[in-house]
């Protein structure tokens, strides 16, 4: 009976985790097959060349590099504002600030992820915008200025939270051998510890860059709906999660062209996060090898 | 050379040898007075005088958790980052009390190198591990560093075994090795005073020895305080000997002194095997 009882209970543990695996590659799948229709329709080679993303329109263009750069300008603005802030707080809390400090200050920066993203997304629109436009005239009212600086601080906590784990993981020996040369507090962190907890840091990075690519509340309210290949951060942008959004609150119609394109839109988003993610699970596995 | 000899708990024999003891504290590199250090309510030091001479070895032994390592590290102020750190006495180096105010403490860790328990080198290469002190100074000339690399190598007996690739990580080197790098990357400093803590505590008998021989010659130059759990190894390589217990200092002699006729039973206990 009890023996029994265990294998009912390890047989459901053990399909909890297969739905989860079967769920993500049902998701793929659907993915896949629907951008496989849609790039029986549209050649490969436009959809990464053309410069104009129009398929709602009667004159139909498929190119996604004006959805890419769309994403691409707001993640490099966000990640310009999130890594020297984040890094900043993040070797202030791991070798400067008390340890009690440190301990009420980190869940706090936490905080910042767990806002809703709408709620920065209309703070992006109403509140930055508005702002920005007193010192940049032209700024549009939806621009990737604005969204990209949100959208940082959104992510701060990701490049601070998991770059002072990192920083904080280095090994006291190599702290007090710089110290014990006689270098300054500021020297043997710049030195000694960044150096050291550089693929941590990367790891942190690469995550938050992941983030911002994937991000889609704040850009959809505050950048604009607007496909458009330029890297000037004033003018309304779209990125591929906006445009995923868009299209599936339209009307567009299920089965056609249109409709497929969200999965070609989609399946390039998941290529770049999945790559990226990939890439951060290496760097990170490379790394505990390191220190263990 | 006539060696005085500092018996500092021992009253009596101090106000015999009053004209020689004077003599001794002048001519001492170190001098600590009457010094007490707690960490936050524990009190880890209760009270110790002693007076390290130039270019000698001294090693202290003792029990774990004897006070021994947090007194070593008292001489380049390495306690300053621990919590609840308080301490009371003077040190002097050269005659200075190293915890006056004004004291520049990144300028005393040039004067006072440490080497410590388990090698740890930068995950830098071999030659940035050695430069790194000089570097840090804002020290630029590339020929100088060069001349100072290669001299701190060769004093620390490991220029022949790396001198081809300089540029190789340092954590690729043995643990021997990588200690020995340790120690040159103090030696570039150009220190007068070495700390050692337990430098051989991780490492092969062939490699501590070629520490210890390192060690012996590093004496002519140097002041070398180590701490060592291996009694062997103090009575191999020091020519002073202090023994610690609970935080204080129980008899401190020359080595042979110490290992053939020690004064105090706790003394001859711990170094017979008897306890700790």
């Amino acid at each position: 009976m009890r023996k029994i009882k265990e294998l009912v209970i390890e047989k459901s543990l053990l399909s909890s985790a297969l739905v989860t695996i079967a769920v993500t590659f049902g998701i793929i799948s659907v993915l896949a097959i629907e951008a496989f229709r849609f790039f029986s329709e549209v050649s490969i080679f436009d959809f990464f060349t053309d410069t104009q993303w129009t398929p709602l329109f009667t004159d139909k263009h498929y190119g996604i590099l004006p959805l890419l750069s769309g994403t691409l300008l707001t993640s490099f603005i966000a990640i310009s504002v999130a890594l020297p802030v984040g890094l900043t707080i993040s070797i202030y809390l791991s070798e400067y600030a008390p340890r009690s400090f440190r301990k009420t200050i980190k869940p706090l920066l936490e905080l910042l992820a767990a806002v809703p993203t709408v709620v920065y997304g209309f703070f992006a629109l109403i509140v930055v915008t508005p702002f920005l436009q007193q010192f940049i005239p032209g700024l549009s009212g939806f621009n990737s200025l604005s969204a990209g600086i949100v959208m940082g601080i959104m992510i701060i906590p990701f490049v601070s939270s998991i770059s002072e784990d990192a920083l904080h993981a280095v090994p006291k020996d190599l702290k007090e051998a710089s110290y014990g040369m006689g270098a300054t507090k500021l020297q043997t962190a710049f030195k000694v510890v960044v150096p050291a907890a550089s693929s941590g840091i990367i790891v942190s990075i690469i995550l938050a860059i992941s983030r911002a690519i994937g991000e889609t509340m704040i850009v959809a309210i505050a950048a604009g709906q607007q496909p458009r290949l330029t890297l000037d951060p004033t003018v309304p942008v779209e990125t591929i999660t906006a445009f995923i959004v868009q299209v599936s609150l339209g009307d567009v119609q299920h089965g056609s062209i249109e409709y497929r394109t969200i999965f070609a839109a989609g399946i390039t988003l998941f290529v770049f996060t999945f790559l990226l993610n990939t890439l951060s699970y290496r760097i990170r596995k490379k790394y505990q090898e390191k220190y263990e | 050379m006539e060696i005085t000899m500092t018996k500092v708990k021992d009253k009596k024999s101090i106000d015999l040898d009053k004209v020689e003891q004077q003599s001794s504290t002048d001519g001492a590199k170190i001098a600590i007075k009457d010094v007490k250090v707690w960490y936050g309510d524990f009190m880890a030091i209760k009270g110790i005088d002693m007076n390290i001479k130039p270019n000698t070895v001294t090693a202290f032994i003792g029990p774990s958790g004897c006070g021994k390592s947090t007194f070593l590290r008292l001489f380049n102020r390495m306690n300053d980052y621990v919590d609840g750190f308080k301490m009371e006495g003077k040190i002097k180096l050269n005659g200075t009390n190293i915890y006056k105010k004004k004291v520049n403490v990144e300028e005393l860790r040039k004067e006072v190198g440490m080497v410590f328990q388990k090698p740890n080198p930068f995950p830098k290469s071999i030659f940035e591990n050695v430069a790194y002190g000089l570097k840090i100074q804002g020290i630029k000339d590339k020929k100088f560093i060069n001349e100072r690399v290669e001299k701190a190598l060769k004093q620390a007996d490991l220029w022949d075994e790396v001198k081809d690739n300089l540029k190789k990580s340092a954590l690729a080197l043995s643990g021997g090795q990588q200690q020995r790098l340790c120690i040159a990357r103090t030696l570039a400093v150009e220190p007068s005073i070495i700390l050692m803590d337990e430098p051989t505590s991780a490492l092969d008998p062939i490699s501590t020895a070629k520490i210890e021989d390192l060690i012996f010659e590093l004496k002519e130059k140097y002041t070398i305080v180590i701490v060592t759990h291996n009694m062997q190894q103090a009575s191999r390589i020091s020519d002073y000997t202090a023994f610690f217990y609970l935080g204080e200092l129980i008899e401190f002699d020359k080595t042979k002194t110490i290992f053939t006729n020690p004064e105090k039973q706790q003394t001859e206990n711990y170094i017979t095997g008897r306890f700790g």
